[in-house]
């Protein structure tokens, strides 16, 4: 059964139509990527699977739930992260805590037993910080757990977002433009993470990006999406020599010449 | 900025022997005793003591700072707080209410700074709760409860300790009551609402004389009881004469003590929790936090309501003391004064919220109607002052002014919390760099031409 089944998807602003009638599937376990040009309503659909934004028409299925219309910090909880496409960190709190803030659904230590600091609340403190440590060493920054999280550079801020999406122990991740503003080789070790998320922890990963070697090095499915609509959908080669998809990106003369 | 800069690390200079090692424990002693003989050999009502008095509270603060041993902080706070300070207000009683009033206050911007600092949500009408809590207790101890149903009768005074738990209740219920519609809003808007709301319990406690008497209206409630003292005949068969006005107050004074002391662990472990954090999250980005699973209204709702709680208990403390209440006490003015405390003290700050209900409530109780009365003295000696100047007019108008220096030169707060001393000058150092950045393109221009 899919993980996340997103049916008839479709979001309009005022009288622009952002995401128009996007039906779209993930099977657990997997790496897909959503591409299309600036614009084309990839993070509206983001915004719609995670609930910032309430679909206008459509259905959102995620492990086994109809999630359509539920709060953002419901799905959260559910198992569906994401990280942002100009980073969201919390800046002015250091790097564990910002980990420990996507731990915040799984801890559960009452008001009574933080202001007696109850014992089950004290150990629950410390396998948060044991496990936010082990999810920042995966990332690689695991010695810059006490600085804040405004004074890492950039990669490091791409790191640690991904660690805090961790955190919450999702099935599923939703990256949008984790490597938007990298260098070749902060690329290459980007892809490497996002890899070792799925292969390791077994994480389902959606993608958005315009980085084409990563999306074509690393998918097993790619949706492209123009003016909000679906244009196409299927495996890296299908895509690559999809007239529809090259006429989108490089307009109708250049989709001529390849076909 | 450069000049605040520089003269802060000379400060540091002077100071950064006096807090930490061997020395620092002779200084503090030496400090606090000196200003204990001081208060205590001059007990009398002038602006010396003013002085003194302010500096033997700073002498806590100061301890506070230093690096010394915990014990030894402890045995410099109950030596100051729990002994001198009550001894010397059995000297000169204004002094304790004073501090018995700074107190209350303290614990208030405690709570406030919970709503405001914590969770980054503008409350301007948080005394709502605080008169809340001071109505309930009003009500219910005074025969205004005969007017509401004469069959009922009012409670008795030993009643009042699990009053502060109903008070606390009361404050809870209210919050959240409040917060369940208003919470969705960001911002301006939330303040505007709590604003409005702030002035509707006054208006209510105005007008709620008729038709039923419930608050007495504009006249307001009068002789509230106390609680009654429990080991006072013990101190009585001790052989110390005391009346009962001066047992009151020393009464307030210890009560108002735990309280806050009972504050500040609660809030302090609450900061530093996985609400806390919670809070922190939702004040820095709301989006992002709520990404993260964090429920947005609940976490707000817990923060308005913890706040509020704070807030009912000491107007129970407050009516009892004060033995009187009307509407004009919980005024607009009173939540901005206390809104006052948290921004001047440093938001998000718990040392700072308790420095600036301090300072606040000095400069209203003591240091500025002393100066007014410093200078119509000067007026009536001859001092080259108008006839028509009356100093006392002039409070406000300097109290204000001391506001708006605070903001422009010090906008953390006097004791910033760690974080947000950062934030700020965040936006210093982009100044800076716009403006060295202008000078450079204009240069490049010059060049250029």
């Amino acid at each position: 059964m899919a993980l996340l089944e997103a049916t008839n998807i479709t979001k309009i602003f005022g009288g622009l139509v952002a995401v128009n009638d996007v039906t779209f599937t993930v099977e657990p376990g997997s790496i897909v990527s959503v591409i299309g040009p600036n614009g084309a309503g990839k993070t509206t659909f983001f915004n719609v699977l995670t609930g910032i934004y309430k679909p206008d028409k459509g259905r959102v299925v995620f492990a086994g739930k109809d999630i359509t219309g539920w709060r953002s910090d419901q799905i959260a909880a559910l198992g569906m992260r994401r990280t942002f496409q100009n980073i969201r960190l919390f800046g002015n709190m250091t790097v564990l805590e910002n980990v420990l803030i996507g731990m915040h659904v799984h801890l559960h230590a009452s008001i009574w037993s933080i202001i007696f600091r109850g014992r089950t609340m004290l150990r629950e403190e410390a396998k948060a910080r044991n496990k936010a440590l082990e999810l920042l060493s995966f990332v690689g920054i695991a010695d810059k757990r006490d600085e804040l999280a405004k004074n890492l550079p950039y990669g490091d801020q791409r790191r640690l977002e991904i660690a805090r999406a961790m955190a919450g122990d999702p099935k599923i991740i939703l990256l949008d433009e984790p490597t938007a503003g990298m260098n070749p080789h902060e690329t290459a070790e980007a892809t490497q993470l996002i890899r070792r998320l799925r292969d390791e922890r077994g994480i389902t990963v959606i993608l958005i990006e315009h980085d084409m070697r990563l999306v074509m090095s690393i998918s097993e499915r790619i949706s492209v999406l123009d003016y909000g609509s679906k244009i196409a959908e299927g495996d890296v080669q299908a895509i690559r020599t999809n007239p529809r998809v090259i006429e989108a990106y490089l307009g109708k003369g250049a989709a001529g010449h390849a076909a | 900025m450069t000049t605040s800069t520089s003269s802060q690390s000379l400060w540091q200079r002077v100071t950064a022997p006096l807090s930490s090692g061997p020395i620092a424990y002779g200084f503090l002693a030496l400090y606090v005793l000196a200003c204990s003989i001081l208060l205590v050999t001059n007990p009398r009502t002038e602006l010396s003591t003013d002085v003194v008095f302010v500096l033997f509270l700073l002498s806590m603060l100061v301890a506070y700072r230093s690096r010394v041993a915990a014990w030894f902080k402890v045995v410099l706070g109950v030596f100051a707080l729990g002994v001198v300070l009550p001894y010397f207000g059995t000297l000169n009683p204004f002094y304790i209410d004073v501090a018995t009033q700074a107190g209350i206050f303290t614990a208030l911007a405690l709570g406030l700074n919970v709503v405001v600092g914590f969770a980054g949500l503008l409350d301007l009408g948080y005394v709502a709760f605080f008169a809340v809590g001071a109505y309930a207790w009003g009500i219910f101890s005074t025969p205004q409860i005969t007017e509401i149903n004469p069959a009922w009768s009012p409670v008795d005074p030993v009643m009042f300790y699990p009053f502060l738990i109903i008070g606390l209740i009361l404050g809870l219920i209210t919050g959240v009551l409040l917060g369940l519609p208003v919470l969705r809003l960001r911002g301006d808007y939330l303040a505007i609402v709590t604003l409005g709301f702030g002035e509707v319990i006054r208006v209510v406690a105005n007008n709620l004389d008729r038709p039923i008497n419930i608050t007495n209206g504009s006249q307001g409630i009068r002789a509230i009881e106390r609680p009654p003292l429990i080991i006072v005949d013990q101190i009585r068969n001790l052989g110390i004469v005391a009346d009962d006005n001066r047992l009151y107050q020393l009464f307030f004074y210890y009560l108002v003590l735990i309280i806050v002391l009972l504050t500040v662990i609660v809030v302090a472990r609450l900061k530093h929790s996985r609400i806390g954090r919670a809070w922190e999250a939702i004040r820095e980005d709301e989006v992002a936090a709520v990404a993260q699973g964090i429920p947005r209204v609940r976490m707000k709702l817990l923060a308005f309501a913890i706040g509020a709680s704070f807030a009912g208990v000491m107007g129970v403390v407050f009516a009892s003391k004060q033995l009187f209440i009307n509407p004009p006490t919980f005024d607009l003015l009173r939540s901005i004064n206390i809104l006052a405390m948290v921004i001047l003290g440093g938001m998000g700050s718990i040392p700072g919220a308790m420095l600036g209900a301090i300072i606040v409530t000095m400069l209203d109780l003591q240091i500025l109607p002393r100066i007014a009365a410093v200078l119509r003295e000067a007026q009536a000696a001859g001092a080259p002052i108008p006839r028509q100047f009356d100093p006392t007019q002039y409070q406000r108008l300097l109290f204000g002014l001391l506001l708006v220096v605070m903001m422009i030169f010090r906008p953390e707060g006097l004791w910033p919390d760690e974080r947000r001393r950062e934030e700020q000058h965040e936006v210093e150092i982009t100044d800076e760099e716009l403006e060295a950045d202008k000078t450079a393109k204009q240069a490049g221009a010059d060049s250029g031409s």
